[in-house]
């Protein structure tokens, strides 16, 4: 087998599992509708009123009135057509919903991420390897910014800087919520960083650079670091959920538009399609990230892409 | 939000005595106050008293008074049992189910194996807090809910752990040993299997209670676990936030409370996985 066509299959076998992880993430969405107690029409509708012939366009729409495998094949062809269901509270469909809030989020999460990225990168490279005073420091500092549950970290950044000394709006704004959600993700970053880092340093190329004179910063930022790195990537999937989850309870705090506020308030007014509905777009998400991650590994890392 | 204990693969960096000895003095304290919380407090923690609201820490309410005139310090004492039911209780129900599932995986033939942790890869695609909140719309808030919401997302970690430890240890010699003595699968799985694979899981579970208490929290937190007036930490915390402007103590006391907490749980996790790895390898 050559090194292409070995490469195509993998990539053929992570697109079929994928697509199997999405059809059990729809499956289990079908799922929660038929577990939640409950007339299935009336859990759709959740806590609003609707006319007769709504509810009467909802059970044929859904094929309620057909057995559950006619159900679940309707509501799986539906997903397929991108038809996430109407939101019978929001008067509007899900995907439209869901649409008009993912944007904020993206901005949040991904700018949460940067802030991460960029304040793990420099204390790793810059504690790396350094005396046991300054290592112990920042495990502890770390290790405190793992354990504050982001709600207590926005409180209090909330507090501080925008009732105090009033430098952020109090609601909107992207600075604090970003800040308070890439509180965990750069502690833990940083930890998985600074490992690699360590374990880096001791490798043979490095005494080859650093016997070519070169300066130990560069050593750091141009060899060490490029090995370091790749670990982390396989982190990036779990990134994705942290961040997401994070979302919820920043964009709480901070009044913030986005997804995890659409959520929220689907949760407490038990609007299930739109529940269903993030479900179904965060794993597709996860899934499409992750497919991403394997690309990015075989495009970097040689190594990958010989016969198994 | 403690890092899943699956990715450290390397063993942890040494914490210093001064700091295992810390974290294991205040969990004992917790556990205490969790288990007599009138130890310390006197009165009931949804005591109000209109004329005392708000006032700020010191004398006879030495963490202050909520907007009702409670006393913080009582509502945080109190709130211990809650936060580390909920936290122990999802934790104990995901290493069950998770072990279940793990076992399931390992031993029941390909077919089961692949049904089964393709279940659980679907649920971790599902960001966890989201997964909860699925949960939750379908079974409702409250309590118990909120452990059982807990439970479906941190017990994939657990599923895969068993799962990869039976299939070590079912090739070990001694396995062999029991199934040439005629020992029934059951027995085996009882008697050598899961004694084997606890180490590994107690310290995966040790960790994994601390994302648990916060995760609880951060459900009580916007509303969905416990239902006021409980003292539960997360539930202060939401409702001193409205106050932060004029009573900082409503919220930084509870939230005080779970970080330590999470903190304490996280460093003797950590103190355990490096006492573990280092017996077994």
């Amino acid at each position: 087998m050559t090194a292409r066509t070995s490469v195509a299959g993998r990539i053929a076998v992570r697109l079929a599992t994928s697509l199997l992880v999405l059809w059990g993430a729809v499956t289990v969405a079908f799922v929660a509708l038929h577990l939640t107690p409950g007339d299935v029409v009336d859990v759709l509708i959740g806590n609003s009123t609707v006319t007769p012939e709504v509810r009467a366009a909802i059970i044929s729409d859904y094929g309620l009135d057909q057995p559950l495998l006619v159900q679940y094949v309707t509501y799986l062809g539906r997903v397929l057509r991108g038809d996430l269901g109407r939101s019978y509270q929001l008067h509007q469909p899900v995907a439209e919903a869901i649409g008009s809030q993912i944007g904020a989020s993206i901005q949040l999460t991904l700018s949460a991420f940067a802030m991460a990225v960029v304040v793990a990168v420099t204390v790793s490279v810059l504690t790396a390897k350094r005396s046991r005073w300054i290592r112990g420091l920042f495990s502890g500092i770390e290790l405190v910014g793992v354990s504050i549950p982001t709600f207590w970290g926005g409180i209090l950044l909330l507090t501080f800087f925008s009732f105090t000394l009033g430098l952020f709006p109090v609601t909107g704004g992207l600075v604090l919520p970003a800040v308070a959600l890439a509180i965990p993700v750069s502690a833990i970053l940083t930890q998985v960083l600074r490992e690699g880092l360590e374990l880096t340093l001791d490798e043979p190329f490095i005494l080859t650079a650093r016997s070519r004179g070169m300066a130990d910063l560069a050593v750091r930022v141009r060899h060490a670091l490029r090995h370091a790195l790749l670990p982390t990537v396989t982190l990036a999937g779990w990134f994705v959920g942290v961040l997401f989850g994070g979302a919820v309870i920043v964009e709480e705090i901070f009044s913030r538009e986005g997804i995890g506020r659409l959520t929220l308030t689907a949760v407490t007014s038990k609007d299930l399609p739109v529940v269903m509905g993030v479900v179904l777009v965060s794993a597709t998400l996860y899934v499409v990230v992750n497919i991403m991650i394997d690309l990015f590994y075989l495009a970097i890392d040689p190594r990958l892409r010989g016969a198994r | 939000m403690t890092l899943p204990a699956l990715t450290t693969s390397r063993t942890p960096r040494r914490i210093p005595r001064a700091g295992v000895w810390a974290a294991t003095l205040f969990i004992a304290v917790v556990a205490v106050l969790a288990v007599a919380p009138g130890l310390v407090t006197h009165g009931s923690p949804n005591d109000a008293d209109a004329l005392a609201a708000l006032q700020p820490p010191g004398g006879v309410h030495l963490l202050g008074t909520d907007a009702n005139g409670r006393d913080v310090f009582t509502r945080v004492v109190f709130g211990a049992r809650p936060s580390l039911l909920a936290g122990l209780g999802a934790t104990a129900l995901a290493v069950a189910v998770g072990s279940v599932l793990g076992l399931l995986a390992a031993l029941g033939g390909r077919l089961l194996d692949e049904v089964t942790m393709r279940f659980v890869d679907v649920l971790l695609s599902l960001p966890g807090l989201l997964l909860a909140l699925l949960v939750i719309t379908v079974v409702g808030r409250g309590t118990f809910n909120a452990i059982l919401a807990i439970a479906a997302y941190t017990l994939p970690s657990y599923a895969r752990l068993v799962r990869a430890q039976t299939l070590l240890i079912r090739r070990s010699g001694y396995v062999e040993a029991a199934t040439s003595l005629g020992l029934t699968p059951g027995r085996i799985v009882l008697r050598h299997i899961l004694p084997n694979a606890f180490a590994p899981l107690l310290v995966v579970a040790t960790i994994e209670v601390g994302t648990a208490l916060v995760a609880a929290a951060s459900l009580s937190f916007l509303g969905l676990g416990p239902q006021p007036p409980a003292p539960e930490w997360g539930a202060m915390l939401s409702q001193g936030r409205e106050y932060f402007s004029v009573a900082w103590w409503m919220a930084v006391f509870p939230g005080l409370a779970i970080t330590l907490t999470v903190l304490s749980v996280t460093v003797a996790g950590r103190h355990l996985q490096r006492r573990v790895e280092g017996r077994l390898t």
